[in-house]
């Protein structure tokens, strides 16, 4: 059953055409890498995928639903209900500790529940590090801190934006064997990536060039 | 989670939100001080102006009205008609009695100094006559608090010196009179002797009259427990439509509007409470003095108005500036949570709420501060305190409020207008 589906995707910035005629389909429970060059059309497909961004041409389609005509209020509604975002610039609170932080998802989707944001701490490794605030924490650890609040509402997506960008070997390890366990339990995962090593985790790696697919590989793992 | 946020954006933007505290406490202090100035400057104003004299004239209905038709009101040679000196206290009773600063009762009579064939004219007044009130207060009144401007070579009169006299300078300069000679004055069969204590230039035609307590005055007139007319001296509020229409005719006004007047410390309204207590008077304001006060009182309280809406207007722009910057600063903070999933509006009162609380903050802080002006103010320029209005404290708390929610307007435009995607992944 498919999850997500582009259909004839375009993306127009005044004389720049950021992606053409894009067609993807994304299974529930599958993994997917996209990669490509800068300037490729990584991070626009990403916004359009996350609700962050609308397509000027074409359909998307998330769990069954047109959002590609939907208002910027429906779209932050589709966002904070089926949407778990993942960046490589972590982009997390700085003045909120790791728990809080996981809890303001919490907060803007239903009601803050101290408990349930540790167990998602807990699952990434962090128990012991909630506390802390993120300048207290390693790179690695603040993105187990980001990736805890993208799980935090039990997303139908996960999307992560270059999630090993900026870690160190050791960390990159420790994230992607999260995505390998988030991808065991069941989880779709959408991973933007310029790393070939992180798109072979993944179950097909679609490559972009000049805003349009120039192959999709199947990888063997 | 919400109170954890604010507070977290509190702790981390400390210098900034100080800044934004201080350009509202700027203006709060501003604004506290002059509706506190401004509120008490109708009092203040009137005080400073009571010391160039009466606003009030109380004649005779009989000489009122040669007054009105032919310019003359002198009393005495002109109308045979007087005001019962018995009767003055009584001017303490009326609603706006303790607006009533100051008065002096006058009895004018033709007067020759010996020697002399032309007349002179004799004003017999109060100089400091202490008056037990029907009420049972007491109260010091007279010329010499009235007349502060004369400039008097000698000693100003006192009530009790019955065989005494102030001389106008220009009489006292025709007659080559001296401080310390003694002077003869004849009213038909009348004659008394009296010692000049005093020669004065009021810079007006006063200088050409002789002044003695009133004693004397009626003494010589052959006038008994009568006067002339009365100078008051009362504290007015400014003339508005509805003062203009009672001076013309009270009648024409509704029961209601006749109560405000009344109850409104008006000069008309002064004047016809005058007019319930002494019998068969006419209380006129003096007009040009009236109106001066009243001129001179709106164009100070505009300028204060002025002042105020400025400082404000400079109050709002700062903390556009400074809001906005920090709006900014913190875009990725709020893009971040629009990208969760938060809506436009609990981010809104998300930043409505810090800036509430910082301009709660300033505003206290600016309204005491306000306060210490206002008595700067009061000292420097009326050399008194100012009184402290509570009425103050919910304007204030108002015009606080509009302008910080005004001054924030633009920072919520702008964070209405961010997108998530464009500020994490600059596209």
């Amino acid at each position: 059953m498919n999850l997500l589906e582009l259909q004839d995707i375009s993306k127009i910035y005044g004389n720049v055409k950021a992606l053409q005629n894009i067609d993807l389909t994304v299974r529930q429970g599958e993994w997917l890498a996209i990669m490509g060059p800068s300037g490729s059309g990584k991070t626009t497909m990403m916004n359009i995928i996350g609700c962050m961004d609308k397509p000027s041409n074409g359909a998307v389609i998330l769990d069954g639903t047109n959002i590609s005509k939907e208002s910027a209020k429906s779209l932050t509604g589709i966002r904070r209900d089926k949407i778990g975002l993942i960046f490589q610039q972590f982009h997390l609170i700085s003045y909120l500790t790791a728990l809080e932080n996981v809890m303001v998802a919490q907060y803007y989707h239903s009601m803050p529940d101290e408990k349930e944001a540790l167990q998602a701490l807990e699952r990434v490794g962090l128990g012991d590090r909630a506390r802390h605030l993120p300048s207290q924490l390693s790179g690695g650890e603040q993105q187990r801190v980001c990736i805890a609040r993208a799980l935090i509402n039990y997303p139908m997506l996960i999307l992560a934006d270059e999630p090993t960008g900026n870690l160190d070997e050791a960390n990159e390890g420790i994230v992607l064997d999260i995505f390998k366990q988030l991808h065991k339990d069941g989880s779709t995962i959408v991973v933007v990536t310029h790393d070939p090593e992180v798109a072979e985790e993944a179950q097909r790696t679609v490559v972009l060039e000049h805003g349009r697919i120039a192959r999709i590989v199947e990888n063997e793992k | 989670m919400f109170w954890r946020m604010v507070k977290g954006a509190f702790l981390r933007q400390k210098g900034k939100m100080l800044m934004i505290a201080f350009t509202i406490a700027l203006g709060a202090s501003l604004a506290a001080a002059m509706l506190n100035v401004m509120l008490d400057v109708g009092d203040k104003v009137n005080q400073e102006l009571k010391t160039y004299g009466a606003n009030i004239n109380v004649l005779p209905k009989g000489a009122s009205l040669l007054d009105d038709l032919y310019g003359v009101g002198e009393g005495s040679g002109v109308s045979d008609q007087y005001l019962k000196e018995s009767e003055l206290g009584n001017m303490k009773t009326i609603f706006w009695a303790h607006n009533i600063v100051d008065f002096t009762p006058y009895l004018n009579a033709k007067v020759k100094l010996a020697a002399q064939d032309s007349e002179v004219k004799l004003v017999g007044t109060w100089f400091s006559h202490h008056l037990d009130l029907p009420t049972g207060e007491s109260l010091d009144t007279g010329m010499e608090s009235m007349k502060s401007w004369w400039d008097v070579s000698g000693q100003w009169l006192a009530d009790q010196d019955e065989n005494s006299a102030m001389v106008g300078s220009l009489v006292a300069g025709r007659n080559n009179i001296q401080v310390g000679d003694t002077i003869t004055l004849e009213s038909g069969e009348r004659t008394k002797k009296l010692t000049v204590k005093g020669i004065f230039n009021a810079g007006s035609d006063e200088d050409e009259q002789i002044y003695v307590p009133l004693p004397t005055a009626q003494e010589l007139a052959d006038r008994a427990g009568l006067v002339s007319s009365v100078e008051v001296s009362a504290l007015t509020t400014p003339d508005n439509e509805l003062a203009r229409r009672a001076a013309q005719n009270p009648n024409s006004l509704s029961i209601k509007e006749q109560e405000t007047w009344y109850c409104t410390a008006y000069v008309s309204s002064i004047c016809y409470q005058i007019e319930e207590v002494i019998t068969d008077a006419v209380a006129k304001p003096i007009r040009q003095v009236a109106e001066s006060e009243g001129a001179i009182l709106e164009k100070t309280q505009l300028l204060m108005l002025l002042i105020t809406i400025l400082s404000l207007v400079g109050s709002a722009l700062g903390i556009s500036n400074l809001v906005t910057a920090s709006v900014m600063e913190r875009s990725r903070e709020i893009g971040l949570l629009k990208a969760v999933g938060a809506r436009n509006s609990p981010i809104t009162w998300l930043v409505l709420t810090e800036i509430l609380i910082t301009a709660v903050v300033g505003g206290v802080v600016g309204y005491f501060a306000g306060l210490g002006f206002a008595q700067i103010i009061g000292h420097s320029v009326f050399g008194s305190a100012i009184d402290i209005k509570p009425m103050v404290i919910p304007l204030v708390a108002v015009l606080v409020a509009l302008v910080t929610l005004a001054g924030s307007i633009p920072s919520i435009r702008l964070l209405l207008s961010l997108r998530p995607a464009e500020v994490l992944h600059g596209r």
